[in-house]
């Protein structure tokens, strides 16, 4: 389902991807790990589209698409959704109106009617409660005054109305206290979980790889896939860290 | 006095001769009823005459007239105008002679067929088709300078409610007129100000009688359509004590290469336990991306509270000029009257806008809230002023000011011009501004969950004057929304 072969790419510059590989099919959850600064974040960015992550060679193919040839809001109606390390304030804006407005845009560049009010509240309604999250929260600005672990539920609200094919969640679970993380997990599992769908978990940690089980775990060091296992890889670097395992 | 009067309307057909005679070939052909271009007193008296008006506002005008010879223009804005030849416009046209009109029906589908284009909500349709619960927008249509068609007089009338042309109300209720008009804005408060007094062809009259809560909002829409056509509105609000209104301003014009200058005047009067609310979104021509064209928009709005407990609210959604300059303002005499004034002024491209408030504190316990929300893109410069005064006598005045700035782009100006005079030391003054960028972060953010560039920028910009637009009703805040977004199309990226 996606295709990344070789890819590069630079920041100001600076080579942060050097020769990155890896393919996702469809059905399979992907969980990258890796030490700070080594090109996970950017990873996810050069997915979305974000301009100034400059592409110096590679390629990503999305279901045969070319990806990189699509703008960000084309990839998102194409179905990729990033859920963001640090989510963005937009101060004045209701999540409710935020996410029908990009819903919408979505479904009108694939050919679909757009929701009406009503509809899109009861979409809201349900994925807030999946989430756990209170319907007021999603009346207040995007993000604005929400707590870390609240920004992180939020994200995930988010997929759960945008329904993407693709994620590339990127440490949704750092933030999250010990019930949100379960919460959290269970919702990626709930709206992600999917035979058509695709995952890729950017994380630290192992405790929410023990609600949703990748199928394989990647080591991300100096702009490429050091290592690659199954399950298993992520409880070996937990113990021991990524400068034994890598 | 019917010899008087005779004499007054020879004089008129003879000060009409004498402009018609000018150049141009123009004739007194009713169908062709433009006045030549330039101004004198032949132009003044020409249009009085045109607007069959009594001797006292002949009067007037030429006063007025007189008074703005020995006027020059306001320079300590933060606008660069250039030179205007006011020689070289026209004071007087009018779309083709017609009866007065008593329904929308009646108006000529070419002008209907014009503010359809122009995204006008045509409410006043469904009214007119009896469709229950259909919200009442009285339009008082002007097509250039002359009021074509008023509706809804009847339910208005039912109501106590005048709401007629100026012109109309000049003849009919000439002893409100004159009680009222220059009062709050004086002939020889500014330039531009007693420009319009000598010139104004046509605006609105409103009366709102004591204790009544008007059943419609009100609005006006104003086009600018004739080449080379100044436009002179003059605006009359008077709500009676205990009374309410909600009056809505809209406009918006075509494309057009040369300058044209507008320099409207309204004076709102709030007695006791009175309310207005005038809501305006300015979308008039602001020129092509380089600069050229665009409409010059020197307006003179203040209101009056002269009543105790009195309230009036300014709400302005500026987009669209070359070059504006307007402070919607508030004279808070009677006590515990309150004035407020929400502003979103967005400048892009060569645009220039210099707008703001003021806030003159004399009565006791007189209150004022001010938020100001200034968007700048492309090369413009987009100013807030505002001055909030405190008399010595006013006893417990408060103001709080919010004043915040978005540029989009290196290029914009933003600028923020307080000004704070207090005499009375009881007074609480707040005063908060701030200036941020839409950032590469938002930007992404949004377009990652599937908004275009130009969709996410509207979104933010949206979102920064939420308090604003929250502000207008409802049919117009849709419609101010789409409007931030047209005008700041092409500005990032
Ligand atoms: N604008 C920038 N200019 C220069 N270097 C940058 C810029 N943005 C990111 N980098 C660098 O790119 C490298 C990769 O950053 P990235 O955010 O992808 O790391 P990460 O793997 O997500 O780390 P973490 O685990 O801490 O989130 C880092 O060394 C970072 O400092
Ligand atoms: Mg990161």
């Amino acid at each position: 389902m996606l295709q990344i072969e070789d890819l590069h790419a630079t920041i100001a510059g600076k080579a942060i991807l050097k020769g990155l590989s890896l393919a996702v099919n469809s059905g399979e959850i992907h969980a990258i790990m890796g030490p700070n600064g080594a090109g996970k974040s950017t990873l996810g960015y050069v997915l979305g589209g974000r301009p100034g992550y400059e592409v110096t060679g590679g390629s990503v193919t999305f279901d045969g698409q070319d990806l990189l040839a699509l703008e960000p809001h084309e990839r998102a109606a194409a179905g990729l959704f990033l859920g963001f390390q640090y989510p963005v304030e937009i101060p004045g804006v209701s999540n409710v109106q935020f996410l029908r407005e990009a819903l919408n845009a979505q479904r009108k560049a694939r050919g679909e009617e757009p929701l009406s009010g009503g509809e899109f509240l009861k979409l809201a309604r349900e994925k807030a409660a999946l989430l756990r999250m209170d319907m007021d929260m999603l009346k207040r600005p995007v993000n604005v005054g929400f707590s870390g672990g609240e920004k992180k539920r939020a994200e995930m609200v988010q997929m759960g109305i945008l329904d993407p094919r693709f994620a590339v969640l990127d440490e949704t679970d750092s933030g999250l206290d010990i019930d949100a993380l379960r919460i959290v997990g269970e919702g990626i599992n709930a709206i992600m979980r999917h035979p058509g769908k695709g995952v890729l978990l950017i994380t630290h940690y192992q405790r929410l790889l023990d609600y949703v089980k990748p199928d394989f775990v990647h080591v991300l060091a100096g702009g490429r896939i050091v290592r690659t296992g199954g399950p298993e890889l992520a409880l070996e670097l937990e113990e021991r860290g990524y400068e034994a395992v890598a | 006095m019917s010899g008087e009067s005779s004499v007054k309307d020879q004089a008129a057909r003879d000060a009409a001769a004498r402009v018609a005679d000018y150049e141009h070939g123009w004739s007194a052909d009713i169908e062709q009823e433009f006045a030549p271009k330039g101004l004198n007193e032949d132009t003044v008296r020409f249009i009085s005459a045109k607007k069959n008006e009594p001797e006292w506002m002949l009067d007037w005008r030429l006063k007025a007239f007189r008074l703005w010879l020995t006027m020059t223009p306001p320079d300590w804005a933060k606008l660069n105008v250039p030179a205007i030849d006011y020689q070289d416009a026209y004071y007087y046209a009018a779309p083709k002679a017609k009866k007065v009109l008593g329904s929308l029906d009646e108006v000529d589908p070419e002008i209907l067929r014009i503010y359809e284009k122009l995204g006008i909500p045509l409410e006043e349709q469904k009214v007119l088709a009896g469709v229950e619960g259909a919200r009442k927008v009285a339009v008082d249509a002007v097509f250039d300078s002359v009021s074509v068609a008023t509706t809804f007089r009847e339910e208005l009338k039912r109501a106590g409610v005048v709401f007629l042309s100026i012109s109309e109300a000049i003849r009919e209720y000439p002893d409100m007129v004159r009680k009222w008009l220059g009062k709050v804005v004086p002939v020889r408060d500014n330039y531009f100000a007693a420009l319009n007094c000598a010139v104004f062809s046509d605006g609105t009259f409103v009366y709102i009688p004591e204790g009544v809560r008007c059943p419609m909002e009100l609005s006006t829409y104003f086009r600018i359509n004739a080449e080379n056509t100044g436009q002179f509105e003059r605006t009359l609000i008077v709500a009676d004590k205990g009374s309410y209104v909600s009056y809505l301003e809209g406009c918006t014009a075509p494309q057009r290469d040369e300058n044209q200058l507008h320099a409207a005047v309204v004076e709102l009067v709030a007695l006791d336990d009175a309310e207005i609310k005038y809501s305006t979104v300015q979308n008039w021509y602001p020129g092509d991306a380089q600069g050229k064209g665009g409409i010059y928009n020197f307006v003179t709005k203040r209101a009056l509270c002269q009543g105790a407990r009195s309230k009036v609210s300014w709400t302005q959604v500026e987009t669209g000029s070359a070059i504006t300059w307007k402070y919607p303002s508030c004279v808070l005499n009677g006590e515990d009257s309150v004035g407020e004034f929400y502003s979103v002024a967005v400048t892009n491209n060569y645009q220039q806008a210099d707008t703001g408030t003021k806030m003159i504190h004399n009565g006791a316990r007189t209150r004022s809230t001010i938020v100001s929300k200034g968007i700048s893109a492309g090369k413009s410069n987009n100013t807030y002023r505002g001055l909030v005064r405190v008399g010595a006598n006013a006893e417990g005045v408060r103001n709080f000011t919010q004043c915040d700035s978005l540029l989009l782009g290196k290029e914009c100006g933003a600028h923020t011009v307080p000004y704070i005079e207090v005499r009375n030391p009881s007074a609480q003054i707040e005063h908060e501004a701030t200036t941020s960028k839409i950032s590469d972060d938002q930007l992404f953010y949004a377009m990652q969950r599937g908004l275009a560039q130009e969709e996410a920028v509207a979104l933010i910009v949206n979102g920064f004057a939420k308090e604003v637009l929250q502000q207008l009703p409802m049919e117009f805040a849709v419609e101010a929304q789409k409007l931030l977004g047209i005008s700041l199309e092409g500005s990032v990226g």
